[in-house]
């Protein structure tokens, strides 16, 4: 590892102010990521700013229908909070199947989404939900979020605070483990609103999380596991590699999307797998 | 994880052989405070940093460490030619393989950083020396190397086609040897009466055997005494210091200890001699300083000898009724870059031995290619070339009952050996000197409830999964080994194992012993047989291993030999303190030696009621005032050189079920049901143990592991735990273990078998098997490991139309296994 100095800013604005000052500068939050990165020496930032000491970037609370997660909430915190339980217990159950226990106690959701790694399973939950991403300057779409292989629409020295969750009224999260790394190989979040808009949100199967058009329309037609069985899914985009090829990751999303689809319509299926 | 046999501890005396004590070693394990390599801090030491080429095969044209040399920290930086002006030597093979021909092997000189030429990932090209890791890291970034890169092969079938790129310009062809053994004539003529040949061909994947703690070496030179001190995670500390000094650095022996304390798992990877072993003691005389070096788990898989990596042909002769009438075997198998310590025996005399396995199969013929390939070198790994045996004999048998319609259990059973023709001669050479192989066999087919299969897997389909189940029957030879056995197969070391057993004089016995533990619980069942057979208290015995200082000899810990042959060293220099314990006693006791007779820790002379404990009798040999020094001298320490006369055979079935969802290839193990014979079980507990991580390491090849180099680069693909799938605790079932004691190994005082390997050479065959059998019933006869879930799915995808879906009283999401699934409804 190299060397590198070390602030802890109290507020988001003054964070994003640090690394605005230091080019090189990289904001921490779990580390989950960023640290494996610095030790194999593929990251070498001048400056970390921990975001752990920001009080106003944790928590959970809701308003109004809608769940809003603190960036600097970390993975156990989501997975055991009473609040996301309640308002959209899928979601924890998301949260508690991310990594290990030791990620899962230090990895945040704001550094997750922020990091877009194409596999990870928040981005799915941010996309599938419709959720919004808050930043001291704006808000962002999950739409217009994340665009590329560790690539979102945050600008340079931009940070996530908050991520705002429209509680849907049933929504699952399925992975398929990558069998070595347990990262999704395919993962597929599926939600109906409440006003009968579907949305399919895949991470681990390109370069980053996407929506699936025709998989939403069957599943807005008809909410049923059988309604995207058949449905084929363009390999074009998608990824090959040793643990799965294309056409392997494109059999898997009909599937997945069809379990999910039956995990969330099963009033009693809350805390199975 | 796992069920406890109900079986009846066989043990008697308290903390004695066959009882599960718990293990002495764990206290400090658990909490932290083991003592490995790592750990040390030695003033004045400095760190070392190897850099690797990153070339699969290059030569190097030029090498220019001066800015590194001047680098902030840095002590020096030694690269191949400073090598060779030392006139220092190569790293040697143990094992002289001979070809059919008569001639002996191709050895390649193996020098621990590269001279001219790198030939494969991670070869050793520069070793930076300097006071912080870090500065170390830096300045390998400032060696400027120029390589002018050359064609690489990394498959072993491709390295003996004919325009393959030459690995060593002295190993022609990529050969290093081709070897032979069994009768090739009677095997032909086998086969020219045979009803029905089978024929196989199977990929017995490349893994890395990674041990949880990275192998670390400390070395230290004392040039008032000119003298070296190597701490190393090694299974045989007296291996390293013999092939380090003889063949390596021409030291003589006395001047060198190695020192291997606590080691975090080895399972062969650590039984070699490595270059950063030479490297490191040669660095600390070049440049005065103690040095340290631990692999980072990158270098784990760039440097630590991979396993395994077979290419195999196999052919079965059957009878009409399914008797074996003969077994032929083709393997190429992949040597790697360079010769490792024991790589050449691994395919040779580790495994084609135990191709008869279980059976009576009178004649055989195997043929191994050993080749040379731009990748790690490759070497031992938990069971060793008999895993490899096993899988493509119970494959093979798997196969020929599908083709000839009859069971598999029933098969195996028809050809088992039967414990009355015990001693059994196989054609291949091992002799097995006990075994009731029918009776693991039934055990493990009863537990596992076989007749009951076919209601199960009707079962399986309803719920939309392919069920199946795998039968392996293993046999190994352990024990390692008759030192003759080794000389005449080409071994370069002996076979035997040292124990002495030295009473201090407050009647305390400090065991000396020259295997090695690293995990296996070796401080806990010495002093289990100690305590058994003197009746010195439990606690009163402490074992001391890893140590060439302390210890006179010994060949460590591989090849399951620890219980058969250093507990058996143990024993004998057991029965000598009690012999001279008789004729001290009886000149205190004032009676004739034969009528000393030696029970519980006491002597006592028939016909008085005069009694010594044998407390009482190691005061009298440390204060020999009241002793017969005209006829011994004072003291109590015995030791033992004992060499077995056999092989051990610990043998027995290994049955897998599991589900696979079509729908994704997922393999879901269900149930692992085992039955061994490992003769007598010195502690029930830690032999469950060795059995629950031996099976799933051979569950780990067969579902997740497997190397992955890119065969036009020769980089290695697989070079993190992000893409090599190591074997986890919820990938694995509950596993149930039994055994029996009713064979008894006949030629060791203890009459144990050894256990170490044996879940490992049974488990990845009968998970294949297992695969193989649930997805034969939609036409998908082979698969090679890992039977990974794309594999599988690719596999089945040819037999789409037949895969079962689940009736729509099923769930969707009935069993997941690797799916995880989180929902909210309301």
């Amino acid at each position: 590892m190299h060397m590198f100095e070390y602030l802890q800013p109290r507020t988001a604005i003054e964070a994003e102010a640090l690394l605005l000052a230091n080019e090189e500068a990289r904001a921490i939050s779990g580390g989950m990521s960023l640290l494996p990165a610095m030790k194999l020496r593929l990251a070498a930032p001048s400056h970390l700013i921990d975001l752990s000491g920001i009080e106003e970037m944790r928590g959970t609370s809701v308003d109004d229908n809608v769940l809003t997660i603190g960036a600097m909430t970390r993975h156990a915190e989501v997975a055991r909070s009473s609040v996301v339980r309640q308002a959209i217990p899928g979601l924890a159950a998301l949260a508690s199947g991310i990594g290990d226990r030791q990620v899962r106690n230090r990895g945040t959701i704001g550094g997750s989404i922020a990091n877009s790694d194409p596999a990870a399973c928040y981005p799915a939950s941010v996309l599938g939900l419709g959720a919004t991403v808050m930043t001291p300057r704006r808000r962002i779409a999950a739409d217009d979020f994340f665009v590329g292989v560790f690539e979102t629409a945050l600008e340079p020295g931009e940070l996530v605070t908050h991520i705002a969750f429209p509680i849907p009224e049933r929504s699952a999260y399925v992975k398929f483990q990558q069998p070595a790394s347990r990262f999704a190989l395919v993962g597929v979040l599926v939600s109906r609103s409440r006003d009968g808009t579907v949305r399919v949100a895949v991470t681990g199967a390109s370069s980053h999380v996407f929506r699936v058009p025709s998989l939403e329309q069957a599943l807005a037609a008809e909410f049923t596991p059988g309604a995207v069985e058949n449905i084929a899914i363009d390999t074009e985009e998608l990824n090959s590699d040793i643990h799965g090829d294309a056409d392997y990751r494109a059999h898997l999303i009909p599937v997945l999307t069809a379990r999910a689809v039956d995990l969330a319509s099963k009033p009693d299926a809350v805390g199975k797998i | 994880m796992g069920t406890m046999t109900s079986k009846r501890e066989s043990g008697t005396v308290p903390n004695g052989i066959g009882r599960s004590v718990k293990r002495t070693e764990d206290a400090r394990f658990l909490l932290g405070k083991g003592r490995y390599t790592d750990d040390l801090r030695i003033p004045g030491q400095a760190y070392i940093y190897v850099v690797r080429s990153p070339h699969a095969h290059a030569n190097i044209t030029s090498l220019d460490a001066s800015e590194a040399k001047s680098a902030s920290g840095v002590v020096d930086v030694l690269i191949g030619s400073d090598y060779l002006d030392d006139g220092l030597g190569t790293l040697p093979c143990i094992w002289q393989v001979r070809n059919k021909n008569g001639s002996v092997m191709a050895e390649p000189a193996r020098y621990p950083v590269a001279v001219d030429r790198v030939r494969y990932v991670g070869d050793a090209v520069a070793v930076v020396i300097a006071e912080t890791l870090d500065q170390a890291k830096d300045a390998a970034d400032l060696i400027v190397v120029e390589y002018e890169p050359l064609a690489a092969v990394v498959a072993g079938p491709d390295a003996i086609m004919p325009q393959a790129p030459i690995v060593h310009n002295d190993a022609p062809g990529n050969l290093c040897f081709d070897w032979e053994i069994g009768n090739r004539a009677a095997t032909e003529d086998a086969f020219s009466r045979a009803h029905h040949i089978t024929r196989l061909d199977v990929i017995n994947s490349r893994i890395v055997p990674n041990p949880m703690e990275p192998r670390s070496v400390v070395a230290i030179y004392d040039d008032i005494a000119d003298e070296y001190t190597l701490h190393t995670s090694t299974q045989n500390p007296h291996l390293v210091r013999s092939l380090l000094c003889k063949s390596v650095l021409r030291i003589p022996e006395h001047k060198v200890r190695v020192v291997s304390a606590d080691v975090g798992g080895g399972f062969g990877v650590k039984c070699h001699l490595y270059p950063e072993e030479v490297l490191l003691t040669w660095a600390a005389r070049r440049c005065g300083r103690p040095v340290r070096w631990t692999a980072d788990r990158s270098e784990t898989f760039l440097s630590d000898a991979h396993a395994r990596d077979h290419v195999t042909h196999g052919e079965l002769a059957l009878d009409s009724d399914g008797t074996f009438l003969g077994l032929r075997v083709s393997t190429v198998a992949n040597l790697g870059a360079y010769l490792s310590t024991w790589s050449a025996s691994i395919p040779t005399y580790a495994s084609a031995p135990n191709l008869a396995g279980q059976y009576t199969t009178p004649a055989i013929y195997a043929e191994v290619k050993g080749v040379f390939t731009n990748t790690v070198p490759v070497d031992a790994y938990r069971g060793a070339g008999r895993p490899e045996a096993n899988y493509i004999v119970e494959r093979l048998i798997d196969a020929a009952a599908r083709e000839m319609g009859l069971d598999r259990v029933e098969i195996r059973r028809r050809n088992l050996v039967p414990s009355a023709a015990m001693p059994y001669a196989t054609p291949l050479g091992p002799v097995y000197d006990s075994g009731d192989f029918r009776k693991c066999l039934d055990m493990a087919a009863g537990n596992a409830d076989y007749e009951g299969l076919a209601e199960r897997k009707q079962d399986a389909l309803r719920r939309g999964k392919l069920l199946g189940l795998g039968v392996s029957c293993y046999i190994e030879a352990c024990g390692v080994s008759p030192s003759r056995a080794n000389g005449i197969s080409g071994g370069r070391i002996g076979g035997f194992e040292m124990a002495e057993i030295r009473f201090n004089p407050d009647g305390s016995a400090t065991v000396f012993s020259g295997t090695h533990s690293h995990g296996q619980g070796h401080e806990t069942v010495f002093a289990q047989i100690v305590t058994d057979k003197l009746g010195v208290p439990f606690e009163s015995v402490m074992l001391v291993q890893g140590d060439t200082a302390r210890i006179a000899f010994g060949h460590g810990t591989v090849g399951s030999r620890s219980a058969a042959v250093g507990g058996s060293a143990i024993v004998v220099a057991g029965e000598r303190i009690v012999a001279k314990g008789k004729r001290i006693a009886a000149h205190i006791m004032e009676v004739d030696v034969e009528d000393v007779h030696f029970e519980d820790g006491e002597f006592r002379s028939r016909g008085t009621n005069k009694v010594m404990t044998i407390a009482e009798i190691a005061h009298a040999a440390y204060l020999p005032i009241n002793y017969p020094l005209d006829q011994m001298d004072p003291g109590l320490d015995e030791i033992c050189f004992y060499d077995p006369t056999n092989f051990t055979f610990p043998n027995g079935t290994q049955i897998c079920e599991l589900e696979i969802d079509p729908q994704t290839g997922h393999v879901e193990l269900k149930r692992f049901v085992v039955a061994d014979d490992f003769g007598r079980i010195l502690n029930p507990m830690i032999v469950h143990g060795q059995v629950h991580g031996g099976i799933a390491q051979g569950v780990g090849q067969a579902l997740l592991e497997t190397v992955v180099y890119d065969a036009d680069s020769g980089q290695l693909l697989t070079g993190s735990f992000m893409d090599y799938a190591m074997p986890r605790s919820c990938d694995l079932p509950s596993f149930e273990v039994s055994y029996h004691e009713d064979s008894p190994c006949t030629h060791n005082p203890l009459g144990v078998k050894g256990c170490g390997e044996a879940g490992t050479i049974g488990a990845a065959t009968a998970v294949m098997n297992a695969v193989l059998d649930a997805m034969s019933s939609v036409g998908v006869d082979h698969m090679d490991m890992p039977a990974s879930p794309s594999r599988v799915w690719r596999a089945l995808r040819a037999a789409t139309s037949k895969l079962p879906r689940p009736t729509a009283s099923a769930s969707a999401t009935a069993g997941n296994g690797n799916q995880v699934g989180n929902a909210h409804g309301e």
